[in-house]
């Protein structure tokens, strides 16, 4: 072997590793490759991953994430329908469907991330405004337990939260009104959410000011209650101890009756008898009970009593 | 450390006749020269099984690795996912071909929202100020806000998907997070929200585990914890007023029970007194009358057996009971007609009626 073959061959060898090692190239889980050549799109893109070849040097392989991407966007202030300004903050995820669409417009995230603030933000904007804001709150018609006061009053509240569409059928309509225009980037909208709405400082105070006023009336309806249930029990009381007193009139009444009746009855069995002697007999008592040291006795000597007191005749 | 320089040297001679070349592991005094020296002398082929042995020790370190006990080895072959290994010493093929991701599958992972743990001496404080007050506050089905804070715990469930379908699975999860207990609470009004705080976990954990499952991301949500929803701080005054009537309600209404139970039973017994008292009158008057009849016909029954005497003994025995205890006494004869001139009344308002000869009952 003399040196210049072993030299030859040597760079033959270093040529070929440094071949080799450009023209092969890695597409990880995680990433889809277009493959270019000088900035032409050759061929499809690579979306399985894997250990992948393309012509060195004249071809480049440009990676793009192949995973679910998060678009997070400015919270804005938006009107509703019923004029309640709130803070919007939504939340997108998509995907990169068609990488060489997306490379021939976007090119990259951060540009990709600047288109879907200006498609989907005036997308949320439009369905806020368009709907009153229990629309955005609430997402499904389930009944609350919202104690109201007056009943009256409570049927036009529920009525005031009930919903035709809710969130999650607006968002729906957000995703709709945003994908088309984001297909051009291929660009494929996941699912847009709402993360949060919340009232505008001012309109927030507005707010407080109104729940103190709800549970104010609240509170008042409870003390009222309670005054008028115990109104109500004293009443109670009262009628209670009416209806107690005069039922035991009545029926000490009865058996005192009963028992007169039954006592009259008794005396007129015994003394029926014999009349004349009961009123003998009764006079006679009442006389022992009716003359006292002060009652002065005028006496006939006609009477039965001083017939002999006249002399024997 | 004193180096033996000629024992070294020594020694390394020895081991190059031996093999060669130079192998490693051999311990080498920093000297330049004396190295060249050594290269320059090696033969082509010599040099070339160094750089290969070099290589090999390279990619040899990297062909095994330790996984812990809460941790797997997700495996990628260029690029591609190849294999999970399990804890325990692995092998895989040299770095550049195969590459492990280490995933923790056993921990759980804590996410706040609405307030912030300070780690502080032994127990933390929850701060509601700042922009966490942001994350916390909602809107309620009835329009109204609450101060929602809460507590995520996940897992990693699918080392997989957890590394290859979401670029940022922790950002997705607070969004998610955020957003699904956002749609549990904007169905729910503020006294639900308050007084439900399981029934809004699980609801809020059910809609977030759905979520993260569609978006592949490889989390299981382990629990939703609530900690403790309010109203905003200025609205506190006016529920604590609820609260503090719904009490008071109750008292008031205790109180009317009260009196009610206390006259009630009262009456009730009283109307038992009025009614025994009627009893116990009609008792003494028929035992009266029975008494009085069973008197009377006593008597009677005597007085059948001789009625003229005992009826003159009867009269006679009245007349010596009463005459005694009678204060003044006059007899007047028959004949005389007028007894006015002779009788001095004393004032007594009395009518005297001749036709009466008993007279004057005392007043």
């Amino acid at each position: 072997m003399n040196s210049i073959t072993r030299i030859i061959s040597l760079a033959v060898i270093a040529i070929g590793i440094v071949l080799t090692y450009n023209s092969a190239y890695i597409v990880d889980e995680t990433e889809q490759v277009v493959v270019t050549q000088f900035g032409r799109v050759i061929g499809e893109p690579v979306t399985k991953p894997g250990l992948n070849f393309k012509l060195p040097f004249f071809q480049q392989a440009n990676y793009f994430p192949n995973n679910l991407l998060t678009w997070d966007g400015d919270p804005g202030q938006v009107p509703t329908k019923d004029k309640t300004y709130i803070w919007v903050d939504t939340f997108a995820r998509w995907k990169i469907v068609d990488p060489i669409k997306y490379f021939q417009t976007v090119n990259n995230e951060f540009a990709a991330l600047e288109r879907l603030d200006d498609i989907i933000d005036p997308a949320m904007r439009n369905l806020v405004t368009s709907y009153p804001l229990v629309e955005s709150v609430r997402n499904t018609d389930r009944p609350m337990d919202t104690f109201e006061s007056v009943s009256g009053e409570s049927k036009k509240r529920v009525h005031q939260y009930t919903i035709k569409l809710g969130r999650d059928e607006i968002t729906k309509q957000i995703i709709k009104q945003a994908s088309p225009k984001l297909s051009p980037f291929g660009i494929e909208l996941v699912d847009v959410k709402i993360k949060r709405i919340n009232y505008i400082e001012s309109v927030r105070r507005a707010v407080y000011d109104r729940m103190i006023a709800e549970r104010n009336q609240i509170a008042e309806k409870y003390r009222a209650e309670g005054k008028g249930e115990a109104s109500n029990i004293r009443g109670e009381k009262e009628k209670e101890l009416q209806v107690i007193k005069s039922q035991a009139y009545k029926d000490s009444q009865k058996i005192k009756g009963e028992a007169d009746a039954t006592a009259t009855q008794i005396y007129a069995d015994a003394y029926g008898v014999d009349p004349e002697f009961y009123a003998f007999l009764k006079t006679m008592d009442v006389y022992k009970k009716t003359m006292k040291k002060d009652s002065t006795l005028i006496l006939s000597t006609d009477s039965d009593f001083m017939k002999y007191f006249k002399g024997m005749e | 450390m004193n180096w033996d320089w000629e024992k070294l040297r020594e020694n390394q001679q020895k081991f190059e006749k031996k093999k060669e070349g130079g192998g490693p592991g051999m311990p080498r005094p920093p000297q330049m020269d004396e190295l060249l020296n050594k290269f320059k002398g090696f033969k082509f082929p010599g040099g070339f099984l160094v750089i290969i042995v070099l290589v090999a020790l390279f990619f040899g370190s990297s062909t095994f690795f330790t996984i812990k006990l809460d941790e797997v080895g997700v495996i990628q072959r260029f690029g591609k996912f190849n294999r999970i290994a399990q804890p325990g010493l692995s092998f895989k093929l040299p770095s550049g071909v195969e590459k492990v991701t280490k995933v923790k599958i056993k921990r759980i992972y804590k996410e706040e929202f609405g307030f912030q743990t300070v780690q502080g001496s032994s127990n933390y404080r929850v701060q509601t100020g700042g922009p966490s007050q942001e994350t916390s506050l909602m809107l309620t089905g009835d329009l109204n806000v609450a101060v929602v804070p809460w507590i995520v715990q996940y897992r990693i469930s699918n080392p997989r998907d957890y590394l290859f379908e979401v670029k940022d699975v922790r950002a997705i999860l607070r969004d998610m997070s955020e957003a699904s207990m956002r749609t549990v609470v904007g169905d729910r009004s503020i006294n639900e929200v308050i007084s439900k705080r399981e029934e809004i976990a699980l609801a809020a954990k059910e809609m977030l585990q759905k979520e993260m499952n569609q978006a592949k991301s490889g989390i299981n949500i382990v629990t939703i914890e609530m900690k403790k929803t309010n109203v905003p701080e200025p609205v506190q005054n006016s529920f604590n007023e609820v609260n503090q009537a719904t009490q008071e309600k109750e008292q008031t209404i205790y109180k009317a029970r009260e009196e009610y139970n206390k006259a009630v039973p009262l009456a009730r017994g009283e109307a038992k007194r009025v009614i025994k008292d009627a009893e116990g009158y009609a008792i003494d008057r028929i035992n009266r009358a029975q008494g009085d009849a069973a008197k009377f016909s006593a008597v009677y029954n005597a007085y059948a057996k001789a009625k003229d005497v005992t009826r003159k003994r009867l009269y006679l025995e009245s007349m010596l009971e009463i005459f005694p205890n009678l204060g003044a006494k006059y007899i007047i004869d028959s004949d005389q007609k007028n007894l006015l001139p002779f009788l001095n009344m004393g004032g007594s308002d009395s009518m005297l009626n001749p036709q009466n000869r008993f007279l004057k009952k005392s007043e």
